[in-house]
C-alpha cells in the first residue's frame, strides 16, 4: 500500500536552541492506525505541530497524500485533521457553531446532516446549543473529536485523545477510531496508556529525546522483544532454591510457593524441558502451570530505560 | 481562494458582535451625545464657527473618525488576539487558508463593525445638529478606508500582543493622541504657525482633513494627499501582515 504521509528527516529546534526533534523518518500507510508511545517531553507534539503547520521545521520534508505541506500546503492540510493536546476552545460559542466552522475554515460546504450524525456519535447532541463552557472537561474533548472530523479528514492525529477522560468515554472514543478505521482513515496518536497503543494500534512507534526509537508492527514487536513467563505453582512451598535448579532466569515467587521462569520465545531453545527434568529429579510436585506473554509496557520501559542509560 | 473559509471566519466574528449588539449599540449613541453635550453645548457657545460651518456641525467628522479609528483598532487587534490568548489559532495555522484569507476575515468583520459604528455615530449626530455632506460617496470611501486600514493596523497590534496590556497600549499611547492632535475638534488653521508644521507630520490629520472635505468642502491639507496618504497607510499595513504571515512572526514557534 502507499504511504499516505511520508517524513523525511525531520528536525525542529526551537528558538531558544534546543533541538526536541532529531531528524525523524518515517511512513505512514493508507488506513494505518499508528500509536506514538513517549515520556513526557519525548517530541511527540512538536512532529505532529509541524506536520499540522502549527509549528515551522527547521529542517526535513513532510508530504501528505503526495502534497508537500509547505509547497502545496491546501492540498496536503485539507486532507488532515488534528485534535490537539490541550483543550483549546472559543468559551462562548456554541457547540454546533463552533463544529460548523471547523468545516467552514477547512472549505467544505455547509452539511447541517454530517454534523449532527457527528455529535450523536460523540454524545454530544444534547449540548448542541450549549455553550463551550458550559461543557464538562471530557465533553469538551469530544468536541475537539467533532472539530476535527467535521472535514472528513483522511489523515487523523490524535494528540493523547483520552488523557483525563474517564473509562466509558475511553471505550466510545476506541469505538469512534474502530469506524475511521473502517472508513479507511489513517489515524496517528499518541498516548501515555500502553493498553491503548495495544488495544487499537496496527503499529507502534517509540520516541524519545526526539529520536524515533523504534517503529514496528504491534504483533512483531511483541514477538521480537516478547519474552514469557512461565509460572509454576508448588505443591509444597520451598524455604530455599535447590542448588540444582538455580539457573539465568529463575525466581521463586511468593513465600515460595511458586517459581517464575522467564524465558525468550525467540531463543533456540526455551530451556523449559530442562527445568521441567530438574524439577522431576529435584522431586518437586506441580499443582499448575501457566505461561503469560510480556506486554507492550515492559517492552517500552525496556526500550526507553535503555535509551537514558 | 477559500472563500467558505473567509465566509467562516467572518461569520464568527460577527456572531461575537452580535452576542453583544446593544452594547455594541447603544456606547455610541451615548458618547457621541455626551461628546455633543460637552463640545458642541460647553464649547461651541464661544467658537460660533469655523469658516462658515457650525461648530457642532464641524466637530462631527472628528468625533466619527475618533470613534471610528479606536473601535477599528480594538476590533482588528482583539478579534485575533483572542484566539492567540486562548490557543484556538492552531486551527486557523492548521486550516488550508493563507494569511490573506484569514486578514480578509478578521480585518472585513472589524471594519464591518467600525463601519456600522460610525453610521450610528453619523445619525445620532444629525439629531443634534443640521448637517449636509458636500461630497457623499468620497465621504464613504474615506469613512471605509478609514475602517479598513485601521482595522489592519489592529490585527498587527493584535498579533504584536504577548498581554492584554499590550494590547492596551498602543491605542492608548500612541493612536489617541494622534487623533485629538489631529484636529479633530478644531482647524489647524487655528493653531500657531509653528504648532501647524509639526501637525502636519501627524498622520491622522490627513484623514481627518480629507473626511471634513467630503462633508463641508473645506480642507487643512489637499484632498489629494489625504487620499494618498491612507493610500500608503493601507500597504503599508498589509505589507508587514504579509511579511508576518510569511516568517510565522508571534505566530508559529
Ligand atoms: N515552543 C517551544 N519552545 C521551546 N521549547 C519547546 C516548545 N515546545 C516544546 N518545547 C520543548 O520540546 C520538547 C518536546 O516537547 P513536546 O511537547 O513535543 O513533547 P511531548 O512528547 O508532546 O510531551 P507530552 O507527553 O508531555 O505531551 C520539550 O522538551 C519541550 O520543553
Ligand atoms: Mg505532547
Amino acid at each position: 500500500m502507499a504511504a499516505i504521509l511520508s517524513i523525511r528527516d525531520l528536525r525542529k529546534i526551537y528558538d531558544g536552541g534546543f533541538e526536541a526533534l532529531k531528524g525523524v523518518t518515517l511512513d505512514i500507510d493508507e488506513g494505518e492506525i499508528l500509536a506514538l508511545l513517549g515520556p513526557n517531553g519525548a517530541g511527540k507534539t512538536t512532529l505532529i505541530s509541524m506536520i499540522c503547520g502549527i509549528t515551522n521545521p527547521s529542517s526535513g520534508q513532510v508530504t501528505v497524500g503526495g502534497h508537500d505541506i509547505s509547497a502545496d500546503f491546501r492540498a496536503a492540510r485539507k486532507l488532515i485533521g488534528l485534535v490537539p493536546q490541550e483543550v483549546n476552545l472559543e468559551p462562548f460559542e456554541k457547540v454546533r457553531n463552533t463544529v460548523a466552522f471547523s468545516r467552514g475554515l477547512f472549505g467544505k460546504p455547509r452539511n447541517d446532516a454530517l454534523i449532527e450524525d457527528l455529535l450523536k456519535k460523540l454524545s454530544l447532541w444534547d449540548k448542541r446549543d450549549n455553550q463551550i463552557r458550559e461543557l464538562s472537561g471530557g465533553m469538551k474533548r469530544r468536541v475537539l473529536i467533532a472539530k476535527a472530523l467535521s472535514h472528513e479528514p483522511r489523515v487523523l492525529f490524535l494528540d493523547e485523545p483520552t488523557a483525563g477522560v474517564d473509562v466509558e468515554l475511553r471505550r466510545d472514543m476506541w469505538n469512534v477510531v474502530d469506524e475511521l478505521r473502517a472508513t479507511g482513515v489513517t489515524i496517528i496518536l499518541t498516548t501515555h496508556y500502553i493498553e491503548e497503543a495495544e488495544a487499537i494500534a496496527d503499529r507502534v512507534g517509540v520516541i524519545n529525546h526526539g529520536q524515533l526509537l523504534l517503529v514496528e508492527d504491534k504483533a512483531t514487536l511483541m514477538r521480537r522483544m516478547g519474552q514469557k513467563q512461565l509460572e509454576i505453582q508448588l505443591d509444597t512451598p520451598l524455604d530455599t532454591l535447590p542448588e540444582s535448579l538455580i539457573r539465568e532466569g529463575l525466581e521463586m515467587g511468593a513465600e515460595g510457593s511458586s517459581l517464575i521462569y522467564t524465558y525468550d520465545t525467540k531463543g533456540e531453545r526455551t530451556g523449559i524441558t530442562a527445568l521441567l527434568t530438574d524439577m522431576q529429579a529435584a522431586g518437586l510436585k506441580l499443582r499448575d502451570v501457566q505461561t503469560k506473554q510480556s506486554s507492550l509496557e515492559d517492552i517500552f520501559v525496556g526500550l526507553v530505560k535503555g535509551d537514558a542509560a | 481562494m477559500n472563500w467558505t473559509a473567509v465566509y467562516a471566519i467572518f461569520r464568527f466574528e460577527m456572531n461575537r458582535f452580535f452576542r453583544t449588539f446593544m452594547q455594541s449599540f447603544i456606547s455610541p449613541v451615548i458618547s457621541t451625545s455626551l461628546y455633543f453635550v460637552v463640545f458642541g453645548a460647553a464649547i461651541g457657545s464661544r467658537i460660533q464657527e469655523i469658516e462658515g460651518v457650525s461648530y457642532g456641525a464641524f466637530i462631527v467628522p472628528g468625533l466619527i473618525m475618533l470613534s471610528v479609528i479606536t473601535q477599528a483598532i480594538s476590533n482588528g487587534s482583539f478579534g485575533i488576539y483572542f484566539p492567540k490568548f486562548i490557543g484556538t489559532i492552531y486551527e486557523l495555522l492548521s486550516a488550508p487558508i493563507n494569511f490573506f484569507e484569514i486578514v480578509l476575515g478578521y480585518v472585513g468583520a472589524a471594519a464591518l463593525k467600525a463601519l456600522f459604528i460610525g453610521v450610528m455615530i453619523l445619525v445620532t449626530s444629525t439629531l443634534f445638529v443640521d448637517i449636509t455632506i458636500a461630497h457623499p460617496v468620497m465621504m464613504l470611501v474615506f469613512l471605509v478606508l478609514t475602517c479598513v486600514s485601521f482595522s489592519l493596523l489592529g490585527f498587527i497590534l493584535g498579533i504584536w500582543a504577548k498581554s492584554f496590556e499590550q494590547l492596551q497600549i498602543v491605542p492608548l499611547l500612541v493612536v489617541t493622541p494622534l487623533i485629538f492632535l489631529g484636529g479633530s475638534f478644531y482647524s489647524i488653521s487655528m493653531l500657531p504657525p509653528v504648532w501647524q508644521t509639526i501637525t502636519l507630520f501627524n498622520p491622522v490629520v490627513y484623514l481627518i482633513s480629507g473626511f471634513r472635505w467630503a462633508f463641508f468642502g473645506m480642507a487643512d491639507v489637499p484632498v489629494g494627499w489625504s487620499l494618498l496618504a491612507i493610500a500608503v497607510f493601507t500597504l503599508g499595513c498589509l505589507a508587514v501582515i504579509g511579511w508576518i504571515f510569511k516568517s510565522g512572526w508571534r505566530l508559529r514557534s
